[in-house]
């Protein structure tokens, strides 16, 4: 194991990311950063890439170019080490459907070597209110249900770092606002940074410190909600997202800037 | 490599079978069919031709059982990785602190194990059924049973390295793998009965030494000593082999996306 970083420095450090298939960049030079403790919002319409560099901050995509850095070590290198201090959930993934809810944690807390590991598997469904679950086969639950299993898993080790690919895209808003508040208060306890995307404006808008807004493959404006919807000259960030979406093809003319280029 | 790691990815497999016992039939019931085909051919063919084919039918279950080690263990390995494709676990198996080196760890582990069921399985119902008694291997048995493992867990890998290159289309290699090479592994006959050219194939592949020193074994007692270091050099080689392809193609995977696409197929 590798010495904690210091507070001050970033805990996520992507320096010129660029992922190309082919003639095709998915992500094109981006670089941002996220700090101890923060709540960072990826935004961008489908195909803007944002599972791209979620999937590259995960190692399970090499970058074309460009460096990552996670807890102040170069993810190509030390990505086992990294891991073990991260997590994530994806709407994109499942947990095994054949197996019941208790197995699922077990085996992914041994996996991160979570220690005490029975009484975390009931501190994390407790806090997502799923612990009459526990003897329930995955596959069974309800779209809902699911989800917050699969948040649970992200939170069995206590991550420094937690990586949330659309938590509440499928869930009705009762669910999604019980979720929202599990992210917030996991960062208020134990000082995780989180890095969030969402196509729902109102999750990123109430739990978000700052945001990278991404269009086809490049980082459009850094900068806090606020800052992001008068930059844009707009009313509400869900209009600059519609906005910048309906840009389509056609390259957008705004220029990347960060908050206080202004 | 991390135990507890690869103990977690054992154990993820193994809670499949306490979820659906069900499962538990496919292990038994396609060596049981081939024990009973096989031997009760053999046993009728025994009975109704003159010569030396009495010896024979000790041949072929012996073949069958070893088969099955060989089988058993590629399975082990390919359908470990299969699992997690069918149940769209893959990404979050990938995005755990798991080294490829304690991956496969956990697939040959599986590998074993199910070898293990099926040989124990098979070896009882011969002695039941033929009184065929795999001890008649002698000390032969563990060298013979180790070769076919660890050629089992190679060809594994090749097929799990070809499955990620090509993609959920390409699963039924899984199956299939093994049995592209049965013809020229002399598992039931002699490499001699092979034409030349199927011949050379045959001495490249570690299993064959195997099973022509299985019918050594059973009609003079003993085996070639320079068979047997040659099928375990050939294996080594395999194995050596199979595992720089599994990892290139496993970077090629994380750097064209194969991992991502499959989460989404």
């Amino acid at each position: 194991m590798f010495a904690a970083f210091a507070m001050s420095d970033s805990v996520l450090l992507a320096r010129d990311l660029t992922k190309r298939f082919g003639d095709f960049a998915a992500v094109n030079g981006v670089s941002f950063e996220i700090r101890p403790g923060e709540i960072l919002g990826l935004l961008g319409a489908n195909g803007a890439g944002k599972t791209t560099a979620i999937n590259m901050m995960l190692g399970l995509l090499l970058p074309t170019s460009g460096t990552i850095e996670i807890f102040g070590r170069d993810l190509a290198k030390h990505r086992v080490e990294i891991l073990r201090r991260m997590n994530f959930c994806s709407t994109y993934t499942n947990l095994p459907g054949n197996l019941y809810v208790w197995q699922v944690l077990t085996v992914f807390g041994r996996l991160y070597e979570v220690p005490d590991l029975k009484r975390r598997i009931d501190e994390v469904l407790g806090l997502l209110e799923i612990g009459h679950l526990k003897k329930r086969v995955t596959g069974h639950l309800s779209a809902g249900e699911s989800t917050r299993l699969n948040l649970c898993k992200a939170l069995l080790n206590r991550p420094e770092l937690l990586l949330l690919d659309e938590p509440t895209a499928s869930l009705d808003p009762d669910i999604a606002d019980k979720v929202r508040k599990v992210v917030s208060r996991v960062r208020e306890e134990s000082g995780a940074a989180i890095l969030y995307t969402s196509h729902n404006m109102r999750d990123v808008e109430e739990i978000c410190d700052r945001v990278v807004f991404l269009h086809r493959g490049k980082v459009l404006f850094t900068g806090t909600p606020a800052e992001i919807v008068r930059h844009f000259e707009e009313d509400s960030l869900e209009n600059v997202f519609i906005r910048v979406a309906r840009s389509g093809d056609v390259e957008f003319t705004g220029e990347t800037r960060k908050a206080g280029d202004e | 490599m991390n135990f507890r790691v690869i103990q977690a990815l054992v154990m993820r497999y193994l809670y499949l079978y306490t979820r659906a016992p069900v499962r538990g039939i496919e292990l038994v019931f396609w060596p049981m069919v081939n024990l009973l085909v096989w031997g009760y051919l053999t046993q009728y063919l025994q009975k109704n031709m003159a010569g030396d084919f009495p010896g024979q039918i000790t041949y072929l279950i012996g073949a069958v059982i070893l088969w099955d080690v060989l089988f058993r263990a590629q399975q082990g390995v390919a359908i470990f990785f299969l699992e997690d494709v069918w149940t769209r676990n893959l990404l979050n198996v990938f995005a755990a602190p798991v080294t490829t080196r304690d991956y496969l760890a956990a697939t040959y582990t599986i590998g074993l194990l199910r070898a293990l069921v099926t040989t124990t399985l098979l070896g009882v119902l011969s002695w039941v059924l033929y009184s065929f008694n795999v001890f008649s291997l002698h000390g032969y048995l563990l060298p013979f049973a180790l070769n076919l493992l660890v050629f089992g867990w190679a060809l594994g890998m090749i097929s799990t390295a070809l499955i990620v290159r090509w993609g959920p289309a390409a699963e039924t290699l899984a199956w299939a793998v093994p049995f592209f090479i049965q013809p020229f592994a002399a598992v039931f006959f002699p490499m001699s009965e092979l034409p030349a050219v199927f011949r050379a194939f045959s001495m490249a592949l570690p299993c064959s030494y195997v099973f022509e020193g299985m019918r050594e074994v059973l009609r003079s007692g003993s085996v070639s000593t320079r068979d047997l270091l040659l099928a375990t050099g050939l294996n080594l080689v395999y194995l050596a082999a199979a595992g720089v392809l599994f990892v290139r193609v496993m970077r090629t995977a994380r750097r064209k996306g194969l991992l991502t696409k499959f989460a989404t197929q």
